[in-house]
């Protein structure tokens, strides 16, 4: 994926774009590497000399539970219920920095030439500048991330309500995902209930500072109740849809909702 | 010597087996437990192993298992196999204490048990004497051993709820201390299944029939018995 299928103002044509690279990219090049990276029933594999877990059917199979896991999710999922925040003292230092590629590869995005594109069902498609940003009411909490590996650090992000950012561009908030493209190649997408609730951010602070590089900078979306890769850094492009509902992660396999 | 000293008890329970209405001597280990048992025996295996790579993905500790031994692949595959393989272990679980409920088997076959039944036939075994003979009679160490196992799943579902669903569950998880407290009982509830499971499969070394019992509900090939006209 790059950054050239984003284009403002043709929301019907981004999604038929985004279509076609679909099927051409992704099923092929992600199922391969499903396959490649194989699912041995250990032990049970090397001594039966069978595989029941590497065919297409046991994929499509674990495929198919893993939405339903998704519905099931968005079905437990309460918009007031909140995650427990911590004092300042609480904050893990260093915060880890985590991404699908090294620390030395994080990208530079100049502040002062930033843009955020704002595109899809939204009524307003004006670019936003960093400082209207910082005109927004804004919030600071201290917050646990949990990762899809089973670490969690605690972390102090600031930066407006995603709820009051997509009011604010007049977005179809009965639309069903808010997409993200980001400076660092990544992409995902989240369901718009948890894009509305309260302590979700659009982070543009990390302990009081503008967000270094590494864990994001310009900004990150910060959502308490989701996983650490539903939290994408670097944004540049925000899109709402009623079609794109995937991920960098979640087309390899990790669960969409990635709910906490 | 020790299987025609067992054979011999098991002819001359038999009889006191007939005894019983036949309902409830149909059959050692009725079809509905069977089955719960081994769609159990399949979910923890699934859960175990594919937990087992989860946990390499951010050890707690200071070792991984070897990925030989693990399911899924890689990380997002071994979640697949977990959050999959949870609805199979949980729905069975359900069933299966459903049924024990509805049955009264929990309490006819797990009860009564007490510390000093327990030590009295843990005694017994130690000095091998005691009587495997009825199948259909779980001594005290074995309800004790039963009911841990029983405890330790329930515990297992509700850790790994907490680490799933941190924040949408928020009573269950300050009972468990907290999000990384849970991920500890997890795997120490983990730990816990995989050693019962090391005996159990032992026990069933010791007293073969205890398997024929719990595939065919009869301690016997033959199905013409008196015993399993079911």
């Amino acid at each position: 994926m790059n950054t050239s299928i984003w284009h403002r103002d043709n929301a019907e044509a981004v999604v038929a774009e985004a279509r076609n690279l679909i099927k051409k990219q992704l099923p092929q090049a992600s199922r391969r590497q499903f396959l490649a990276r194989g699912l041995t029933l250990g032990g049970l594999g090397l001594l039966s000399g069978c595989r029941i877990d590497d065919s297409p059917t046991a994929e499509a199979a674990l495929t198919r539970i893993s939405h339903f896991n998704d519905r099931v999710q968005g079905w437990l999922f309460d918009s007031s219920r909140l995650a427990p925040t911590y004092p300042d003292s609480m904050i893990t230092r260093p915060f880890p920095f985590n991404a699908f590629y090294d620390e030395s590869k994080v990208p530079e995005v100049d502040a002062s030439s930033f843009l955020l594109e704002v595109t899809g069902l939204v009524a307003n498609k004006r670019r936003w500048t960093l400082d209207e940003l910082r005109a927004l009411p804004q919030y600071a909490q201290v917050t646990r991330h949990i990762c899809v590996e089973g670490w969690s650090a605690i972390g102090k992000w600031g930066g407006p309500r995603f709820g009051d950012f997509l009011r604010a561009v007049g977005a179809d908030l009965s639309a069903r995902y808010v997409g993200f493209q980001c400076a660092d190649d990544y992409y995902t997408s989240i369901d718009m209930a948890t894009a509305l609730h309260p302590q979700t951010l659009l982070a543009l602070d990390w302990d009081g500072q503008p967000l270094p590089p590494k864990y994001g900078f310009p900004m990150k979306l910060r959502m308490p109740t989701k996983l650490g890769y539903k939290n994408p850094k670097h944004i540049q492009t925000i899109f709402v849809s009623n079609t794109f509902n995937r991920g960098y992660w979640e087309d390899q396999g990790y669960n969409w909702f990635g709910g906490s | 010597m020790r299987t025609l000293r067992l054979g011999a008890l098991n002819n001359a329970l038999m009889p006191s087996l007939t005894h019983q209405p036949p309902k409830r001597s149909a059959s050692l280990q009725p079809l509905w437990l069977r089955i719960t048992h081994w769609l159990n025996a399949v979910a923890v295996l699934i859960m175990v192993m594919s937990g087992w790579r989860i946990y390499n993905a951010s050890p707690i500790f200071d070792f991984t298992f070897p990925n030989g031994i693990t399911l899924g692949g890689w990380l997002g595959g071994a979640l697949q196999w977990h959050f999959a393989g949870m609805w199979l272990f949980v729905l069975n679980g359900l069933a299966y204490l459903l049924l024990n409920l509805i049955t009264g088997r929990f309490g006819r076959r797990m009860l009564p048990v007490s510390p000093r039944g327990i030590l009295r036939d843990a005694w017994l075994a130690l000095t091998a004497r005691l009587s495997h003979a009825d199948l259909g009679h779980y001594n005290q160490v074995q309800r004790a051993a039963y009911l841990f196992a029983v405890a330790d799943l329930i515990l297992l579902v509700l850790s790994g709820l907490v680490i799933w669903k941190s924040v949408q569950f928020p009573l269950l998880r300050e009972l468990m201390g907290g999000y990384d407290m849970a991920r500890r009982i997890h795997f120490f509830c983990m730990t816990a299944i995989v050693c019962f499971v090391a005996v159990h499969l032992l026990m069933v070394v010791l007293v073969p029939r205890s398997l024929l019992a719990m595939l065919l509900g009869r301690a016997t090939f033959r199905s013409s018995d008196k015993e399993s006209s079911s």
